[in-house]
């Protein structure tokens, strides 16, 4: 799998609410946005309410189309209409409410319910329904009505049904947002083990400064506007700019942040407890353990 | 919990003959069965039919008590439109003391005999429910409308309005319960006063659900349009229906005895 390779192409592209209403005046969702997804990458979206990462989300699934500019999935541009399915197909995507997008009254049926709009034959279906639930480890639901169902567990269906499309992105608009711990932690896992076995390309936008540091990439969005794209540690570092745009930094990063406030000189783009352990260890004088 | 009274589709499960048959049999036989009761008059096609219908329920499987509980509701209208036939029929009166003046032999056999059909035609409706998972039902009734696309009658939106109604309704009662549960928290009391006064404590309850079901409604759009949906044309089902021996032998057995039940009645 080439890393080179863009899967998404986000070139100029803007994005604006009409308003209905004359009194109002228009929204400015997205200005200028310029981006590229590579392929095989886990890609973490980050900004504050309104900042436009949701808008983002679904131009890339052609449930918006730009106002200006152009958005090309997995080579096709999102305003040709009739490429609509094709660029669906290929970006999935997973929505914030757990209960509001399963379409089955049984688990199995609603992951076969992106395959048979697409008009797949059922013997196929069976099979891409199978490893779907089994690639997301709910094979024994599969009879399962969707309200008896933990948060996590919906949102692993909701996964499983787009991974039945045989997608090579997946695009998930704050979709641990409405989970307990444990089921963020289980979307989490399935996640990575998509990215890194299957090759899927995740985008995932998050509040979840934990999630980001685990991503490839993460992009912070603010106002419209790319503001900063780069790996977790190049982010996180600069944790003054990452505050004054409305968000928190790992745990860790802003603990070795504020001891380093105090006088210490501890390395500034920590994002695990490991590495924070290690940091620690080194500064004790030797020989006295943690 | 008020989700756990209600069992929607009242599905009993189990592996009789009749649960295994396909969903289009057992609603065609069961339209047609509430026909053939009707025209069914005679005291001892009525009573064959009596015996017809409660073998189906015990080799169903489902319980008699379940089945005869389903009649409760509809027990003010059999009831009434006994007493109806009882008293409007003219013919010989059961006595000559006043009020036993107004009563006939001939009511009161009609109103028994309608009494029992009306009672038949609910045990074989629901005969069908109790063996036929929602889902299937909604298969069924779409497959069957199919043809009558041509028509224009919307056969896979009535089919797909009622699944997705099926999927939504736990979650509707979830909700109304937690609603319920927050307005009560902050005291609203939906147990006490008359009719109008509960029905009127419902109100604050009913406004938040359909804000929140109107956002479901919306939410799933979206989400079915991410994932391909375009309606019915050119989709296909993981589940196909299937007829298999079962139903033959639920079709010849019906057939049959329906036959049977017509000679007697017209050619005797």
């Amino acid at each position: 799998m080439s890393l080179d390779k863009s899967i998404i192409e986000v070139k100029d592209v803007s994005f604006v609410y009409k308003s209905s209403n004359a009194d109002r005046p228009d929204v400015t969702a997205l200005s200028d946005m310029n981006l590229s997804i590579r392929e095989g990458e886990f890609l973490a979206v980050l900004g504050r309410n309104g900042s436009g990462k949701s808008t983002l989300a679904k131009l890339m699934n052609a449930l918006f189309l730009p106002t200006s500019g152009t958005i090309i999935v997995n080579g096709l541009d999102t305003t040709n209409e009739e490429l609509l399915w094709d660029i669906r197909s290929s970006t999935g995507m997973v929505f914030q409410n757990p209960d509001n997008q399963i379409v089955g009254n049984v688990v199995e049926e609603d992951v076969a319910f992106g395959p048979e709009n697409l008009g797949i034959p059922p013997e196929e279906i069976r099979i891409r329904v199978d490893t779907a639930l089994e690639t997301i480890g709910m094979t024994e639901f599969k009879e399962y009505a969707p309200h008896r169902l933990s948060g996590g567990q919906k949102q692993r269906v909701a996964i499983a049904g787009i991974l039945a499309m045989k997608p090579k992105c997946i695009v998930l608009d704050e979709a641990t947002a409405m989970l307990d711990p444990i089921g963020r932690k289980e979307v989490m896992r399935i996640l990575r083990k998509l990215n890194t076995e299957e090759g899927i390309t995740i985008v995932h936008i998050t509040h979840h400064m934990d999630e980001a540091g685990k991503a490839d990439r993460v992009l912070v969005i603010d106002e419209g506007k790319r503001v900063i794209v780069g790996t977790p540690r190049e982010v996180f570092s600069d944790v003054k700019r990452i505050k004054k745009l409305g968000l928190d930094v790992p745990q860790v990063t802003e603990l070795m942040y504020e001891l380093n406030k105090c006088g210490y000189n501890f390395p500034t783009d920590i994002l695990t407890v490991e590495e924070a352990i290690a940091c620690l260890k080194q500064s004790l004088p030797s020989g006295k353990e943690l | 919990m008020i989700n756990t009274n209600i069992s929607i589709g009242q599905y009993i499960p189990g592996d009789s003959i009749i649960h295994r048959a396909d969903p289009r049999t057992k609603i065609i036989l069961s339209l047609a069965f509430m026909v053939i009761i009707f025209m069914m008059n005679s005291f001892w096609t009525v009573f064959e039919l009596t015996v017809f219908v409660l073998m189906a329920v015990i080799i169903s499987g489902v319980p008699l008590k379940h089945t005869l509980k389903g009649l409760k509701p509809l027990l003010l209208i059999i009831v009434f439109s006994a007493l109806l036939n009882i008293f409007t029929t003219k013919g010989t009166p059961v006595a000559e003391t006043v009020p036993l003046k107004y009563i006939t032999y001939e009511g009161l056999i009609m109103a028994l005999k309608l009494s029992v059909r009306l009672a038949l035609i609910i045990i074989s409706g629901s005969l069908l429910t109790f063996t036929t998972t929602p889902i299937l039902l909604t298969d069924g009734i779409e497959k069957l409308l199919n043809p009558l696309k041509v028509i224009g009658v919307p056969a896979h939106e009535l089919a797909m309005m009622m699944s997705i109604a099926l999927r939504f309704i736990p979650t509707l009662l979830e909700e109304t319960d937690k609603i319920m549960k927050a307005q009560a928290a902050r005291g609203a009391d939906f147990d006490t006063g008359n009719l109008l006064q509960r029905a009127k404590s419902f109100v604050p309850v009913l406004v938040p659900l359909f804000v929140s079901a109107f956002r479901r409604a919306e939410d799933l759009a979206t989400a079915m349009e991410s994932r391909c949906y375009r309606g019915g044309t050119g989709r296909t089902r993981l589940r196909q229906l299937k007829f298999t021996h079962a139903d033959i032998k639920i079709v010849l057995t019906v057939l049959v005895f329906v036959a049977a039940l017509l000679i007697q009645e017209y050619m005797w």
